[in-house]
């Protein structure tokens, strides 16, 4: 039950993911073509709210509900991060969805996308098999 | 108050409550906001095949999986409960070009053209819902986070490794969107 937390964060956020329509192949289409605001006032707002979050964490040293200190990984660059990342966005304007959104999609009932679920678990499982021959 | 939950959620509403989500995984249990994690939990649960990448303890990380399933559960809670059954309204200048690409059907959240079982066993229907997904899958673990772990909890705690992949996440999006997928509409 010390679980249960989050499945309830999970289902806010998506049904945050649904209202706003960030699920929406045609306004994933829409932010690459430039041709509306809503997907990068979306990001953008989430992450001035998460950075002011950040701060104030630790501006205020706050622990966790269980009184643990908060620690935030360092995440070390590797060329990865270019290679995958360029990778992972030719892949999210075909998919209209990155991993997130394919969860929700698939709790409102695009079953197909069980099927794009099932790729993704397999190109990342691909990943870990070819890990070491990859240039990072 | 449920007529107003059941219009489309302006940016101004989704974008704070999705940041909020950063915070509250840090002080709920200390974990680091991420999606594209769940997919190699599951790989290690499901078949590690002895490959040293898919060896640890998932358990420990079951958090991750109890979260996805919740964004399962939320999907479904928002388009039973919560839809007013509003076609998404995108900038018109983006119907013109798509329908000129070959797209016909603007009533859902994806085009029906395209994502449905029917069109599987289509190149195109392929391409879009297995390669892409493929792709996702790759590509995320490769850059080591998707939008939600790099762009998002990776640029909140300013770590510049971040602000590198969330470039080349958008740089992608463009060369797909702009050179590669009206190809792959009209195929």
């Amino acid at each position: 039950m010390r679980n249960i937390k989050y499945p309830i964060i999970g289902m806010l956020f998506g049904i945050v993911l649904i209202k706003s329509e960030v699920v929406s192949w045609f306004r994933i289409q829409e932010m690459f073509r430039l041709q509306s605001f809503h997907m990068y006032g979306i990001i953008g707002s989430a992450i001035v709210v998460g950075l002011i979050s950040v701060l104030l964490i630790r501006r205020f040293r706050l622990k966790t509900i269980s009184g643990e200190a908060i620690i935030i990984q360092v995440k070390k660059f590797h060329w990865g991060n270019v290679y995958g990342g360029l990778i992972f966005g030719l892949g999210w304007a075909i998919t209209g969805a990155c991993p997130g959104p394919l969860f929700a999609q698939i709790g409102s009932g695009f079953w197909v996308i069980i099927i794009t679920l099932f790729s993704a678990i397999a190109g990342t499982w691909v990943y870990g098999l070819f890990r070491d021959k990859l240039p990072h | 108050m449920l007529d107003i939950l059941k219009q489309p959620w302006p940016w101004y509403v989704a974008g704070p409550l999705i940041g909020l989500v950063v915070p509250a995984f840090l002080l709920v249990g200390n974990k680091a906001f991420g999606i594209s994690s769940s997919l190699r939990h599951i790989c290690a649960a499901c078949l590690p095949a002895n490959i040293s990448f898919f060896k640890y303890d998932w358990k420990k990380e079951s958090w991750n999986l109890f979260f996805v399933a919740g964004i399962v559960l939320g999907g479904f809670i928002a388009t039973q409960y919560l839809s007013g059954n509003h076609p998404v309204k995108i900038n018109s200048y983006t119907t013109t070009l798509l329908k000129q690409q070959g797209i016909t059907d603007f009533s859902g959240l994806l085009p029906h053209d395209i994502f449905s079982f029917s069109q599987l066993l289509s190149l195109r229907g392929f391409i879009f819902i297995v390669i892409g997904g493929f792709m996702v899958g790759f590509g995320t673990r490769y850059a080591g986070g998707c939008t939600s772990g790099h762009a998002i909890m990776g640029i909140s705690t300013l770590q510049w490794p971040s602000v590198v992949a969330t470039c080349c996440f958008m740089a992608g999006g463009f060369v797909m969107t702009w050179f590669i997928l009206p190809y792959l509409i009209s195929l």
